[in-house]
């Protein structure tokens, strides 16, 4: 459905002497075909965001290319087209709304874009369902200015654009980030049937338990490369990356309190000053890293599970 | 739209900002009508006369009629806040949205010279702009102060422009296939409006203000009435000490009034266009 292809985004900054450059995502190659979710894991600044850009069209990349079904979507000039078929969820909803106009605006906007077709009365009983979906009483929320509303009922606004559109893909940036626990739900049930209904659905979060609830597919990136991927049950049965391992270890279970010596940061930190141009992104973290850890390529090493690891 | 309209008329700073400033309007634009005298500098009565029938705000000391020089006055000094103030903000937004919103060597460069332009003592600027010129017109003066007075405006609507550029819900009209004409316009542009109106005011009160400042230190229209060439005539002449009230109190209150009716505006209009101080 849709592919990325060796996707490379650098950003450029600083003037005259103080040129800088920071590769945010580093040839990354993955793909999500119909009806799957695909999880986008990794820490802040890891590239996870800018990868969801790049598919919405908002970042051109420096590299690479991000097919929608074998067509490279820079080479779509219809933007309707495009968008009626590809919709994005972002992750700060207090943003997301334009200030000085109610909220109920952005169902006004899409029907104007994309549903002129459907008849006004029509129109508001489909949002009213929708809005019913993801927990939300029409009459409560869309007459508000976004001041009136908290950040969960903001993104479930948010969420219920996106699901108006019946999209084929949906880049989904940390959405639950905003939402109570009970309401959470709600929105993964969403997203489920959405991917019931055949769309490819790119789930970024850095929550990994809730990426394991719902995802069939997960990637792993640090610093904008990807370190492991595969089908959601390999990955998470036998991690084989270090930092796959160290963020699975993470996870707070609810039967166990936190034990402080389950890391020992000294020993994660001894690599500190090896990390050079052309090494292994993760070696001043790794606890098995040392000066053989040449940049990785990414090798299969059993059925839908790759790794980038020196050391296997 | 009507809605802003709806709640201006429900704010009272607006109304009292509003009520003051179109009262000094309405005296500047009849008073010329209704005063006896057509021409404010014409010696036409005794001198020193407190206020009379024939002379409704008294006499100068040279037996000119202060209404008359009053009233023309008020219209050289919204003359100037209007065009002073106008030209300060069009230069302003022009070079703060242009470097806002395409950023990079351009915006670099423009900021570079509003950062010159800001560090230069303006009223040191203004003096020896109007020390050279021989002769100087309200037209003039008010073109000097435009020149001078954009950079704070340029570099807050650069600021506002970057920012609104950089927020999501430019990117959810992106991706709603709204065209960027569109974008700028229906997305960007409303939210700045009430920015736009807001520096005009400012402007307009900063260009009166600059305008009496010149005037008061002798650097005014050599030709023409301003109120504030009113206050320097009056204070030159002993107006003050000779217990002359009619003569220096007018232009005075004027400009107090008119330039704290514009705040009083700046400070409605900001609650009318802003929901979220909308409340109370």
């Amino acid at each position: 459905m849709i592919k990325a292809k060796n996707l490379t985004k650098v950003f450029n900054s600083g003037f005259l002497f103080s040129k800088n450059t920071i590769t945010a995502v580093d040839e990354v190659n993955f793909e999500i075909g119909r009806g799957e979710i695909l999880a986008l894991v990794g820490e802040s600044g890891s590239g996870k965001s800018t990868i969801g850009k790049m598919m919405l069209k908002l970042l051109k990349p420096s590299g690479g290319q991000i097919l929608l079904e074998d067509k490279d979507i820079f080479s779509i000039s219809n933007n309707k087209e495009f968008y009626s078929k590809v919709q994005g969820i972002f992750q700060d909803p207090y943003s997301s709304f334009n200030p000085i106009f109610k909220v109920n605006r952005i169902f006004k906007l899409v029907r104007q874009s994309f549903k002129k077709e459907v008849p006004a009365s029509e129109w508001n009983d489909r949002v009213e369902n929708v809005l019913k979906k993801v927990g939300l009483n029409a009459g409560d929320v869309l007459n508000k200015y976004i001041h009136q509303l908290s950040g969960g009922q903001l993104q479930r606004l948010l969420i219920a654009r996106a699901l108006l559109m019946d999209v084929e893909v949906l880049v989904a940036d940390e959405i639950t980030s905003m939402l109570d626990a009970s309401t959470r739900v709600d929105v993964l049930e969403a997203l489920l049937s959405l991917k019931e209904i055949g769309a490819a659905i790119m789930f970024i979060t850095h929550d990994l338990s809730q990426a394991y609830y719902i995802s069939d597919k997960i990637v792993v990136l640090y610093r904008g490369s990807i370190v492991e991927m595969g089908s959601i049950e390999k990955v998470f049965s036998n991690p084989r990356h270090p930092y796959t391992q160290m963020l699975l270890d993470s996870i707070p279970q609810l039967d166990r309190k936190w034990e402080t010596d389950k890391f020992d940061i000294e020993d994660s930190n001894k690599n500190q000053t090896i990390w050079k141009e052309g090494f292994c992104k993760y070696v001043d973290r790794c606890p098995i890293a040392d000066t053989t850890c040449i940049k990785p390529a990414i090798k299969l090493i059993e059925e839908d599970h790759y790794v980038a690891c020196a050391k296997l | 739209m009507k809605e802003f309209i709806y709640f201006a008329f429900k704010n009272t700073k607006f109304k009292i900002g509003l009520t003051i400033l179109l009262f000094f309007l309405i005296l500047a634009i009849i008073g010329p009508y209704i005063s006896y005298y057509k021409d404010p500098l014409e010696y036409v009565s005794m001198s020193n006369l407190p206020p009379s029938r024939e002379n409704w705000l008294g006499t100068t000391t040279f037996g000119q009629d202060v209404f008359t020089q009053f009233v023309y006055g008020l219209r050289s000094t919204f003359f100037i806040g209007l065009f002073g103030g106008g030209l300060a903000t069009i230069i302003g937004l022009l070079i703060g949205f242009i470097a806002g919103y395409k950023g990079g060597l351009l915006d670099d460069l423009l900021m570079m010279l509003t950062n010159i332009l800001i560090v230069i003592p303006t009223l040191a600027l203004l003096i020896i702009i109007a020390a050279y010129l021989p002769y100087r017109g309200i037209g003039i003066q008010s073109v000097i102060i435009g020149l001078t007075a954009w950079p704070w405006t340029a570099r807050a609507v650069r600021a506002q422009t970057l920012s609104l550029r950089s927020r999501e819900f430019v990117n959810l009209a992106k991706i709603t296939a709204l065209r960027p004409l569109k974008i700028v316009l229906e997305e960007i542009a409303p939210n700045m409006m009430s920015y736009v109106v807001m520096v005009f005011i400012l402007q307009f009160a900063g260009a009166i203000l600059a305008a009496v400042g010149l005037d008061f230190i002798g650097l005014g229209p050599t030709r023409g009435i301003s109120l504030g060439l009113m206050m320097q005539y009056s204070v030159l002449w002993n107006a003050i000490q000779l217990g002359m009230w009619w003569w220096f109190v007018p232009p005075g209150l004027a400009i107090t009034m008119i330039v704290s009716s514009l705040y009083f505006l700046n400070i409605g209009l900001d609650e009318i266009f802003n929901p979220r101080l909308r409340e109370e």
